[in-house]
């Protein structure tokens, strides 16, 4: 029946735009990208197996099994068919969680370096706003009474706190490339989300919650972030971009930064 | 008639079979009866799964922040549980008096739970009174917030079974308490009872985290 | 709660009786197919706003300032507007039509005379469930009408975005606000419904119907009232507070420490990831409510259209109270990036997993049921067969989305937005496609057209893949959800041609859709009379005339004496035998 290689060209065609890789990932930057994309072959090729055998035996049935005047078998079932795909799909899938499971480890359940950079996050209706500690290392206290966008001050700094003072603001996400970082995200307002393609990366932004993303970029280069979870009527504008950079232009950055306050 | 809630079942010519309607006929009053205690069943488990989802907030918002007073329960509160519980064995004698045919006792049980009912409801109305006097609102704290709450969606329900028990009770005091109505009797207690099993829960809940 | 109408003697008489407040269940099933039918053209024509202001934000359409003057001021878009469209398309089509056809509609016809009863266990009880979901619509469609418009938290109305009031924007005051009221009241439809159908499927069933001769269809209301009678009731208490949270001042969602349009907010403790949590416990089995009905009646046309019985029956029963069990068990993979528990994530992973294992069983056995069969191409096998494939299609994009390694990268992608439109907005749909074209015949004694039906079944089938394929390829590319436009960024640009292809693929596809429309009415009144039995299939709906009388048996009890797919069996006389058949075939 037409309905067979209807379903048959679709599979083709639908294969070919992902082992063409038509529109793809970018490129990583990072070890945890490689992992990911690891991941992501290991799902395609699987999944790409039984999409491919499935449609295929559908449509097989649907042209081989029409009604030629045969009379069809009575059966109502196979047991030793269905224990083999029962334990095979069960196999597969649960195989395919236990081999990821080494990247969800690595990115929120393993040792955080004690030496990564400290940046913070704060994300607001509808932009993000990123915090460097100065020299001291150090961030300083912030009150929600005291925020000011108009003003640059979009979390709030407290001038009254020396350990702020050498605190810099930035619109955008600046990081050393090839070091730990450790991104520590806030909100202000709803939840949002941050994302980097080419990291792999992304976590919810929870008002209430403190909640730390680790990750290293190791391709130097400048990277979209797109607000990640519905924030309100600017959510599709809510953006900022992260430039990695050598550490010696990063540390000059936040330098100039600082005297520029 | 046939159509309206209060109906008695009209007995359909049944084909005949020993036992009635009793095995696995869609017939008569055994499938009826038996599809009413089903239904009640399901009723529960929704009643349950809506408070099983009050308690896990509860328990959620009370361990994630360190803003919770625990709320003074009011003491007639007390008096209501004592009362509510008075009730349902009320309704329990009821019940026993009309298996061995006490028409006129089933009456004054009934009504007696009945009313014991409605007074566990003017009591909850005073324990808010209670509150408000003590300057305590829903919003004023996390504790008062789930206390109102569940107050109030129990109050509902409560509200529900009253609603039962009433009509079971004119349809005895007027007369009209027939053997198809048997039922209604069992399913409005079954669901007071419950009530009442779930109002000792949320009391246990209030004192021992609230 | 009323008892068990015997309709013996008592026909309805009267307009409003037999059409209006009808008790019987013919009638409500009708009743809640035609609500989903006016949601569905709702919920379609809000999609075809939305896909066209992706691929044309800036443009001026002047019918669009008469509608919203200040949300389309000069006839452009607002994005406020959009996500309204939006919030309102995906809660339309999730509750009011893929929770109330299939289960509702079809359940509510055919699970009494499939299982040889009367009637529903409570009839009042049911008439009162439609009407309440008519209400909960009702409210639904205020929201369109009142000032603010719609809501703009999407159909999950996460806080605090949802909880905040009209500093969320435009919507998000009274707008919200009838959302979570209609919800609620559609939570209190669905609960009266699922008694029924439970009580119905457990106490009347008819002589010899034992639960394993159940129709497949059957086992499916079945189990989805379960799913609906234990999610809905968490649903509700969720609402709940989230109402309290929006005007009673209450803290339940809404942390402290927030600033909105310049105002610190009082709100202080509560938690956004809550709602989350009760609302996906709803959540995920809702979707298992949307597809089972589906699953049941590609089961049963797959059977009948292929003259063979069911592939493994007893493992197809087994993949249906899996799915039900498992479903309650996997909500988290929802919230993977939420900031939840990293270990809980894994915990729901594995069982998200292993949910994907009874549907395979089930795709296999459908692929089972056709093998060695005599294959009949009507409209109806065309659907369930397009179902089969879709949902083959759809599930597999499941298995990225339920690691939460990959998650990391296709959450609130368009990945997602592809995988859950190929399983509840094409599949589910389709297999009320099959539905109809299947009963038809017997619920409004006509049969439909075959040509329109399958030139309507292919320019359909085509047309949600070319709709629905490419936008798990956006989400390879990272193209973030619920964006209004996407010109402002530079990797977003770039797909901007397959969001053309895409739009016009709806259009074309949502067009196509009138075929339907013209089938269907033009049937109900010119279709070539129907017999009892067109397909020659086996279950109890096929012994009575079509359409059925009010007691559906005419005073009759129907015996059981069979399973419900005993096609081609050797030695018969037919290539059927009814499910009432003596049980000696042979005996006339």
């Amino acid at each position: 029946m037409l309905l067979a290689p209807i379903i048959w060209v679709l599979t083709v065609v639908i294969m070919y735009f992902f082992a063409a890789k038509v529109w793809w990932f970018p490129p990583p930057i990072s070890q945890h990208g490689l992992a990911y994309d690891a991941q992501f072959m290991r799902t395609l090729v699987i999944t790409g197996i039984i999409f491919f055998f499935a449609q295929f035996a559908l449509g097989w049935a649907i042209f081989r099994y029409r009604d030629d005047g045969r009379r069809a078998s009575y059966s109502h079932g196979n047991n030793k068919w269905e224990s083999i795909w029962t334990s095979a799909t069960a196999v597969l899938f649960v195989g395919l969680v236990l081999t990821g499971t080494k990247i969800w480890v690595a990115v929120h359940l393993s040792e955080p370096d004690p030496n990564a950079v400290p940046i913070e996050l704060m994300a607001k209706q509808f932009a993000f706003s990123f915090r460097y500690p100065g020299p001291d290392g150090k961030f300083g206290n912030t009150d929600l009474k005291l925020v000011n966008d108009a003003a640059g001050n979009p979390f709030g700094l407290d001038d009254k706190d020396p350990a702020g003072k050498d605190d810099v603001v930035s619109a955008s996400l600046k990081v050393p490339v090839g070091k730990p970082i450790k991104l520590i995200m806030h909100s202000r307002d709803v939840i949002h989300n941050f994302f980097v393609r080419e990291l792999r990366l992304k976590q919810d932004i929870v008002p209430g919650m403190e909640i730390p993303l680790y990750f290293q970029a190791d391709t130097p280069g400048t990277y979209e972030i797109p607000c990640s979870e519905l924030c309100g009527l600017g959510h599709f504008q809510m953006r900022s971009t992260m430039q990695v950079m050598a550490e010696a232009d990063f540390e000059k950055w936040k330098q100039e930064q600082a005297a520029n306050k | 008639m046939p159509s309206s809630i209060t109906s008695d079942i009209i007995k359909p010519p049944s084909p005949p079979r020993g036992g009635g309607g009793g095995g696995g006929g869609s017939d008569g009053w055994g499938a009826s009866r038996r599809a009413s205690m089903t239904g009640l069943m399901v009723l529960l488990a929704a009643t349950t799964m809506a408070f099983a989802a009050f308690t896990s907030a509860f328990v959620v918002r009370r361990g994630i922040s360190n803003d919770w007073v625990a709320l003074p329960l009011p003491r007639i509160v007390w008096a209501n549980t004592a009362v509510l519980l008075a009730s349902s064995l009320l309704l329990e004698l009821a019940r026993h008096s009309l298996k061995s045919g006490r028409r006129s006792a089933f009456n004054r049980y009934w009504t007696a739970g009945t009313v014991l009912g409605a007074l566990f409801l003017l009591g909850q109305a005073l324990a808010w009174r209670e509150l408000n006097t003590a300057g305590i609102f829903v919003a004023t704290n996390p504790s008062s917030s789930f206390f109102y709450l569940l107050t109030a969606a129990h109050g509902l329900h409560i509200l529900g079974g009253l609603t039962a028990l009433a009509y079971v009770d004119v349809q005895a005091l007027r007369l009209r308490l027939g053997p198809g109505k048997r039922t209604a009797v069992d399913v409005s207690a079954m669901f007071w009872h419950f009530v009442d099993g779930l109002w000792l829960f949320l009391m246990v809940l209030f004192l021992v985290w609230g | 709660m009323s008892s068990p109408v015997v309709h013996a003697h008592h026909a309805p008489q009267g307009f409003i009786r037999k059409w209006i407040f009808s008790l019987d269940h013919k009638v409500i099933g009708i009743q809640y197919y035609f609500l989903a039918l006016f949601s569905v053209l709702i919920g379609m024509s809000l999609s075809l706003l939305m896909r066209y202001h992706m691929v044309h934000p800036d443009a001026k359409v002047a019918w669009f300032a008469k509608l919203w003057p200040t949300a389309a001021q000069g006839g452009i878009m607002t994005p406020e507007l959009y996500l309204s469209l939006m919030t309102m398309h995906g809660t339309i089509m999730v509750f009011f039509v893929l929770t109330t056809a299939p289960q509702s509609g079809f359940g509510n016809y055919f699970l009494p005379i499939q299982i040889g009863a009367e009637d529903m266990a409570f009839p009042v009880l049911n008439m009162m469930s439609f009407w309440t979901t008519f209400l909960a619509l009702v409210v639904m469609v205020a929201a369109f009408f009142v000032q603010g418009g719609p809501p703009l938290s999407g159909w999950t109305g996460y806080p605090p975005l949802s909880a905040i009031g009209p500093l969320a924007g435009p919507g998000e005051g009274l707008g919200q606000t009838l959302w979570i009221v209609s919800i609620a009241i559609f939570c209190g439809a669905s609960l009266m419904g699922a008694i029924n159908f439970i009580a119905t499927l457990i106490d009347l069933r008819c002589q010899g119907m034992s639960l394993m001769r159940l129709p497949l269809t059957c086992w499916t209301w079945f189990v989805t009232a379960i799913l609906g009678l234990l999610g809905f009731a968490v649903l509700l208490a969720a609402g709940v507070l989230l109402v309290l949270d929006r005007s009673a001042g209450t803290s339940f969602f809404v942390p402290g420490g927030l600033l909105v349009s310049d105002q610190i907010l009082s709100h202080k403790g509560g938690s956004p990831l809550l709602w989350q949590h009760l609302f996906w416990f709803f959540g995920h089995p809702e979707v298992y409510i949307a597809i089972l009905p589906g699953m049941g009646v590609t089961s049963q046309i797959l059977s009948t259209f292929s003259r063979k019985p069911i592939f493994g029956y007893r493992a197809m029963v087994y993949a249906i109270l899996s799915i039900g069990f498992l479903g309650f068990m996997v909500w988290g993979h929802h919230m993977f990036m939420s900031g939840m528990s990293p270990y809980s994530a894994m915990a729901f992973s594995v069982l998200t997993m292993a949910i994907g294992v009874p549907s395979a069983i089930k795709t296999f056995n459908w692929i089972g049921t056709l093998w060695g069969g005599k294959i009949h191409f009507t409209t109806a096998m065309m659907f369930a067969l397009g179902f089969v494939s879709l949902f083959v299609t759809g599930g597999l994009s499941g298995i990225f989305l339920g690691q939460p390694a990959l998650d990391l990268y296709f959450h609130d992608t368009y990945f997602v937005v592809g995988h859950f439109h190929m399983i509840m907005g094409v599949a589910a749909i389709f297999g009320m496609f099959a539905g109809t074209f299947y009963w038809f015949p017997k619920m409004f004694g006509r049969m439909m057209n075959e040509t329109l039906g399958k030139i309507h079944f292919y320019i359909t089938f085509l047309g949600v893949y070319c709709i629905f394929t490419p936008m798990h390829y956006l989400g390879i590319a990272g193209n973030p959800r619920r964006y209004s436009d996407f010109t402002n960024f530079d990797f977003l640009g770039k797909l901007l041609p397959v969001h053309s292809f895409m739009t016009q693929a709806a259009y074309g596809t949502a067009a196509i859709q009138i075929l339907f429309f013209i089938n269907l009415f033009w049937s109900m009144k010119y279709g070539k009379k129907a017999p009892m039995n067109p397909w020659n299939a086996t279950t109890l709906e096929w012994t009575v005339p079509s359409p059925p009388p009010f007691d559906n048996f005419g005073g009759q009890h129907p015996v059981v004496n069979h399973g419900p797919y005993e096609y081609s069996v050797p030695g018969a006389p037919r290539d059927f035998i009814m499910q009432t058949d003596p049980v000696d075939v042979h005996a006339e």
